[in-house]
């Protein structure tokens, strides 16, 4: 079976660019949409870039800040100034 | 001259590192009493990692930040009469059934976790498992905040806090919690922040929310989403207490497996509640319990299984029992509610044609064979004038606390029962899983507080079925019984009429 890193933000504006976002950095991301949420699936990896949701909405955005539109995540977190990042080693 | 800004990961470590000290007047031993019986070794506390970088000064800055978005939301809702949107009054029964039987939980977790906040001696989990208690009094908080709206107009909510301490079903839950928080400080973080918060929440917190968006629920989605970003810091706490007890040595991993595979169970239990309010109690619906449970735990605890294969971990026991019972769960749980309607502070209905083909279409495998029958049978006595009520007093399942009504692994006709004797005595379970944990401790188990028992040794109010609801403090007629005919029913369908004279 092969390891699916997942996140699930709610479906509201400060969300939108940052799902745009992982959709174009992480090739073969499939999106899930429920009321009020959208899931999205990568095999093994999938990255958030600060670099790619700041040219997105025009300003400084720190990936912390996604604390404010997260939902659920599935997968082993890496996070620093410039990415966050669920993996899984398998 | 300026010194260099620290990155996150640096920053995180100087906030979060060397804060604590080695006690001196003290052994450290009787400082921190509870974290060497449970049999876990760790070699180096520092090894610790947290995930998720988050400072106190940003913990705070968020924390107020999805305050002031929650409470907007709740304010804007109680004001503009938000009720009205719903799809339906009986959506309201799944608040009330959340209320009465999840949010206490999130208190009780808020305790545990300060608990073990207080009682792990290394610096990083202490202060990752503060924070986690912060959340989950936050959550209850919320929560009952968001549904004392619903009170001031539905039934069934204005006793919860009482009604969690003696309700038969909700037993099921406080018991659950009970057990976790009174194990040792390690069990507590496997139970909770494993085996509940990363592998199951994700049932409940997401689903069942995406599903209050979709019935109008504007004031609960909210709530729930805004608990679930908490839960996503709260599974990397988890996911990371599992790796470094792993990593830390050797002797942990039976000690760990064992948990997994208790906590595991037991969730999967409690979460049966879940799937019921899911697949009967939305009236309009997203995804059913199966799905639900492909997704999140076939799907997501397969993936995390996987990855934790590496230090020994195996999926835990009896998960394919689990997963084929997501085909009978929800349908075997409404209808014992639907038995003992009168016992519920919550009403209960039979689905509608309608309602039923969608379960079939998403149970091909068990609904019109099992359960169809069942509710067609049910629904024809209800209109004979015969409307079935269950009178006796279930057998309970010593350790899940649920009515023994699931049935055979592999024979959906027969209903399972096991037993153990301890000390002379018979205790009844519903599952080889529930037995296996009362045997791997029966001294705690056999201490639990069964209702169907209590009752029957005249610790609730008195013999019969009233005494038993005044000693709940249900409001007899309104709480209890179907939706069909309730205050609910009633309230709900003059708001209807009056909309729909407004817009003739």
């Amino acid at each position: 079976m092969t390891a699916i890193a997942s996140i699930t933000l709610q479906n509201v504006d400060d969300a939108r660019p940052i799902i745009e976002s992982i959709l174009a950095d992480n090739p073969g991301a499939r999106v899930m949409n429920m009321p009020g949420a959208v899931k999205i699936d990568c095999d093994h990896r999938l990255v958030i870039k600060r670099d790619s949701v700041e040219k997105r909405i025009g300003r400084s955005w720190t990936p912390q800040d996604i604390h404010l539109v997260l939902i659920s995540m599935a997968g082993n977190l890496d996070e620093d100034d410039d990415y966050f990042a669920l993996s899984w080693n398998a | 001259m300026t010194a260099k800004k620290l990155g996150l990961k640096q920053r995180y470590a100087a906030m979060t590192r060397g804060l604590d000290w080695e006690t001196s007047y003290q052994p450290m031993d009787k400082v921190f009493p509870y974290d060497r019986f449970e049999g876990i070794k760790i070699k180096d506390w520092s090894a610790w990692e947290d995930p998720f970088r988050l400072t106190m000064d940003s913990y705070w800055k968020y924390q107020a930040e999805k305050e002031r978005k929650l409470y907007a939301v709740l304010d804007s809702f109680a004001q503009n009469n938000g009720l009205l949107g719903l799809s339906s009054a009986k959506y309201v029964n799944a608040v009330k059934l959340f209320i009465t039987g999840i949010s206490p939980e999130e208190y009780q977790a808020h305790r545990g976790f300060s608990f073990a906040g207080r009682h792990l001696r290394g610096v990083g989990p202490r202060v990752a498992a503060q924070m986690q208690s912060l959340d989950e009094l936050r959550h209850a908080q919320t929560q009952i905040h968001t549904i004392s709206n619903y009170n001031k107009y539905f039934d069934g909510m204005h006793e919860w806090r009482h009604m969690h301490d003696r309700v038969w079903y909700l037993s099921v839950p406080k018991s659950f919690f009970d057990d976790a928080r009174t194990a040792g400080p390690f069990e507590f973080m496997i139970a909770i922040g494993f085996a509940f918060e990363y592998v199951l929440t994700n049932l409940l917190f997401v689903p069942f929310m995406s599903g209050a968006a979709y019935n109008g629920d504007l004031a609960t989605v909210t709530f729930g989403f805004s608990a679930q970003s908490d839960e996503s810091r709260h599974m990397t706490l988890g996911i990371e207490v599992i790796k470094f007890l792993l990593e830390q040595h050797p002797d942990n991993l039976p000690i760990v497996q064992r948990w997994v595979d208790k906590w595991f169970w037991r969730g999967f239990k409690v979460l049966g509640l879940v799937a019921m309010m899911m697949d009967y109690m939305l009236p309009k619906r997203i995804m059913s319990w199966k799905e639900a449970w492909e997704i999140y735990f076939t799907q997501g605890g397969g993936s995390l299984f996987e990855d934790l294969g590496r230090y020994g971990l195996k999926m835990p026991k009896y998960h394919e029992v689990a997963t084929e019972m997501a085909d009978h769960i929800a349908h075997q749980n409404w209808a014992i509610f639907y038995q003992y309607t009168h016992a519920a502070a919550f009403h209960t209905w039979l689905p509608s044609a309608e309602e039923m083909d969608w379960l079939s279409a998403k149970y091909p495998e068990s609904f019109d064979k099992y359960y169809r029958p069942r509710f067609e049978l049910w629904a024809q006595m209800e209109k004979d004038g015969k409307r079935f009520y269950n009178n006796g007093l279930p057998q309970l399942c010593n350790t899940c606390q649920i009515p023994m009504g699931y049935t055979e692994p592999g024979d959906p006709t027969t209903i399972a029962f096991r037993h153990s004797i301890h000390r002379g005595e018979r205790y009844h379970f519903c599952s080889d899983g529930c037995k296996d944990i009362f045997d791997q401790e029966p001294e705690k188990y056999a201490q639990s507080w069964l209702p169907v028992h209590q009752i029957f040794q005249g610790h609730c109010g008195g013999a019969t079925v009233p005494d038993v609801l005044a000693y709940y403090n249900m409001n007899v007629g309104a709480d209890n019984m179907d939706y069909q005919g309730s205050p609910d029913q009633k309230l709900w369908d003059e708001w209807q009429a009056a909309r729909l004279r407004v817009a003739s």
